[in-house]
């Protein structure tokens, strides 16, 4: 699990359906991520991808997997 | 002479890519919203006049990614764009891509070359790639895509002319094709393609892939494209993932050949910056709820003066069409039935402008994503998502545009909840009657001060409204199923300055909803209302005149006196006022007479109607012709006790009614087409009236 500010790679994803819309948005495998910050409670949180900031939820962001 | 010619294009790119700004641009004022046929989502169509011989109809899509939608807005597009039969589809495409970003934007263009659509590529915000430090070969780009390619700056109109002499040009699709079938796929495609007759593969592609959001196709036609799915073993999700990973590939391919320079890391250091106060723990919540309150002041202070206008200039044209026109029906018509019914609707404008113009900044500017993004997991716990923020504000001006604006949640349950709790938002049209009880019963005092006390009470109605909102949301969380996923994976956009001709625009488009969606139905009720009012079984209705003049022969009355008192016996013995008698004994544990029975039907299509109503009815004891509503109303005795009429007790009961009841045929009328059926637009008017009914008896039985 990733914390704020820490960035990574991502290397698939666990959830076939939802992967979809992601890898539309841009979430390739190989594509470096960064986690920018969350929101108050926790969820969502924020990312930063390829220079785009794109908030997820927890559980969405919990079906990318990452490589540290 | 050339022949005059007329394109139609559609414009399309993903969210915020400056699609809306570059539609102004070309089309300015001249733009209509329509509906799309068969469904409610708003066609937002402009003209514009490329050259001397060739116009063009340009029509805005809601922006999207792909071809695979999921929200009712992105569907339409898939419709327009893929429906070749359809009156939508266009001669050609153009593609506004944000040229910060230009990788997942370029991802719809390859599908749309696919498909065949000869397309044009705008790459927008040119401006901020420059501040980025990136370099772009455009003419490469326009040679490895096939497809011509313009650098425009939509906010400040950069560009915009050569976009123009471009689009004349478009002539053939791009002969590049990226969409390459696996092995397995190639023969369902080729059945596919023989058997609709198809042009080109990836057509066929999409009719596989998705035959269930491609509206135009025939029941029999999605029974065969299943049972060519089922033959050749096709898994939908599997290929649309490989397809979207294949076509990045291209993509990259594309982008690693014309970027000369990279964009630096850090351009968007301010924008953070001001991320990171606005998402901050406790000033991210402390900003917005300031924001809420500002608009909230705004909307209440502003739009009094320009509604106080509009009051008095359609009194005043009541007045003079009482001079003007000979005395009938069809005087009392107009006077009492059509000129208020309109003077109704008109109103409303300020306050709705200002609350739109509000949102539209906050749009404009990147802060109502923050918003989306702060609020989410508070409104999950309810049942609802943080996209459902916009439309519950937005149910504070008039819930017409606040339902519509549900279309941008994609889970039908979210979307359902928002819709069924916005009407419990308190809207202005509920604000007079607000403000008129109040008046009536909380004293005119300062507290601390500084604070009034009537200021705290009609705040502490909106509060109720909201906390009863976010209750029944939570009520229909536990009774309504769904097994549908909620997405909330959205791109938050770069805090930018509002560009104030889109918000004067969204102003404009959101007033003219309004005036067109409510203005039909609520012309139609006050007409019903009119006559229900004005007329009665004839005996009675003609013997008014001579009865008054019996009763009040000792009163010496003055002529309009007697005239009051004669159109307040009429009112209690038309129809209206026979239904509010014979609703008495179920009213009666409310704290209510059949006067305000009268009143509770005529407001029953639009809770406005109210005040007017009340008015007329008390016409009765007023000797005074001068008096205000509010006096009338504080003079009414209750027969029972002797005492004044509306006792807080009565008050309250009377607010909170018109706090959590429906009262509102065009909200109805809404949810009706928003949710395709009676269903939940009936649900929403029994739960809002037993609330109301329930709530005002405890309240009444309380208090007395």
């Amino acid at each position: 699990m990733m914390k704020a500010g820490e960035s990574a790679v991502i290397s698939g994803f666990t959830d076939e359906q939802l992967s979809i819309k992601l890898l539309e948005m841009g979430f390739l495998p190989g594509t470096p991520i960064r986690f920018n910050f969350s929101a108050p409670f926790g969820d969502p949180i924020c990312v930063n991808l390829s220079g785009m900031d794109i908030s997820l939820r927890l559980d969405e962001a919990a079906t990318i997997s990452i490589l540290d | 002479m050339a022949q005059p010619r007329k394109l139609k294009i559609a414009l399309v790119g993903k969210p915020n890519a400056g699609k809306s700004s570059l539609f102004n641009r070309l089309t300015g004022l001249n733009q209509k919203i329509g509906n799309f046929p068969g469904i409610t989502v708003d066609k937002r169509v402009g003209f514009c006049q490329l050259n001397e011989t060739t116009s063009a109809e340009i029509i805005d899509l809601p922006g999207i990614y792909s071809l695979y939608p999921r929200t009712l807005d992105e569907k339409i597009v898939v419709d327009v764009l893929t429906d070749k039969k359809g009156e939508n589809y266009p001669d050609l495409v153009a593609v506004i891509a944000d040229a910060t970003n230009l990788k997942n934007c370029l991802l719809l263009l390859t599908q749309l070359m696919d498909l065949g659509h000869p397309v044009i590529l705008a790459l927008n915000m040119m401006d901020l790639a420059a501040k980025s430090g990136l370099g772009l070969d455009i003419k490469k780009l326009a040679s490895q895509l096939d497809v011509p390619v313009v650098m425009i700056n939509a906010r400040q109109g950069l560009g915009v002319e050569d976009f123009k002499k471009q689009l004349l040009k478009v002539g053939h699709a791009s002969d590049k094709k990226v969409f390459q079938p696996e092995s397995g796929v190639v023969a369902a495609l080729d059945e596919i393609r023989k058997h609709f007759g198809l042009a080109t593969e990836y057509e066929a592609f999409q009719y596989l892939q998705q035959p269930d959001n491609l509206p135009f196709l025939k029941p029999e036609d999605r029974t065969y494209l299943r049972e060519v799915a089922i033959r050749h073993q096709f898994f939908p999700h599997k290929y649309q993932g490989a397809e979207t990973i294949h076509r990045y590939g291209f993509i990259q391919s594309v982008l690693d050949a014309v970027i000369i320079k990279s964009a630096r890391q850090d351009w968007k250091g301010v924008s953070n910056g001001i991320d990171r106060v606005l998402t901050h723990r406790v000033w991210g919540y402390l900003i917005f709820f300031t924001v809420l309150f500002l608009i909230f002041q705004s909307v209440f202070a502003l739009a009094q003066i320009p509604m106080d206008a509009i009051d008095r200039g359609f009194a005043g044209l009541s007045t003079y069409l009482s001079k003007r026109l000979p005395e009938g029906p069809l005087f009392e018509l107009f006077h009492s039935g059509i000129v208020p019914g309109i003077g109704g609707i008109i109103i409303f404008i300020p306050q709705i402008a200002i609350l739109f113009a509000f949102i539209a900044i906050l749009e404009e500017s990147g802060y109502m994503s923050r918003v989306v993004f702060l609020m989410d997991k508070v409104m999950r716990t309810v049942g609802m998502s943080g996209r459902s923020v916009v439309p519950l504000m937005s149910g504070l001006a008039c819930a017409i545009p606040a339902i519509m604006a549900t279309r941008t949640i994609d889970n039908w349950k979210d979307r359902l909840i928002t819709i069924f709790v916005t009407p419990l938002m308190s809207c202005s049209a509920r604000l007079p009657v607000f403000t008129i009880l109040v008046a009536l019963i909380v004293p005119h005092r300062q507290v601390l001060g500084l604070i009034s006390l009537q200021g705290v009470a009609l705040m502490g109605l909106y509060v109720i409204g909201f906390v009863m909102a976010l209750l029944s949301a939570l009520l229909m969380k536990a009774i309504v199923k769904s097994t549908e996923r909620s997405y909330l994976i959205m791109e938050m956009p770069t805090y930018r300055m509002p560009k104030w001709s889109n918000v004067g625009l969204t102003i404009l488009e959101k007033t003219k909803t309004f005036v067109l969606q409510a203005g039909k139905i609520i012309i139609a009720i006050s007409i019903i209302l009119w006559v229900l009012a004005s007329y009665g079984p004839k005996e009675v209705m003609e013997q008014a005149r001579q009865v008054v003049k019996e009763q009040t022969k000792d009163l010496n009355l003055s002529e309009n006196e007697f005239e009051n008192r004669v159109a307040a016996y009429k009112l209690e013995h038309s129809y209206a006022g026979t239904i509010g008698k014979a609703m008495e004994p179920a009213i009666r544990p409310l704290g209510f007479d059949w006067k305000i029975g009268i009143a509770l039907v005529t407001s029953f299509a639009a809770r406005e109607v109210f005040v007017s109503t009340i008015a007329t009815i008390y016409s009765l004891g007023s000797n005074d012709d001068s008096a205000t509503i509010k006096d009338r109303m504080k003079d009414e005795i209750n027969p029972e006790t002797g005492g004044p009429r509306y006792t807080p007790a009565v008050g309250f009961s009377l607010l909170v009614f018109y706090l959590f009841a429906m009262q509102c045929m065009s909200t109805l009328a809404v949810v009706y087409r928003e949710t395709k059926g009676w269903k939940w637009p009936l649900l929403q008017l029994a739960y809002m009236t037993v609330l109301a009914y329930t709530s005002a008896l405890i309240v009444y039985q309380v208090l007395s």
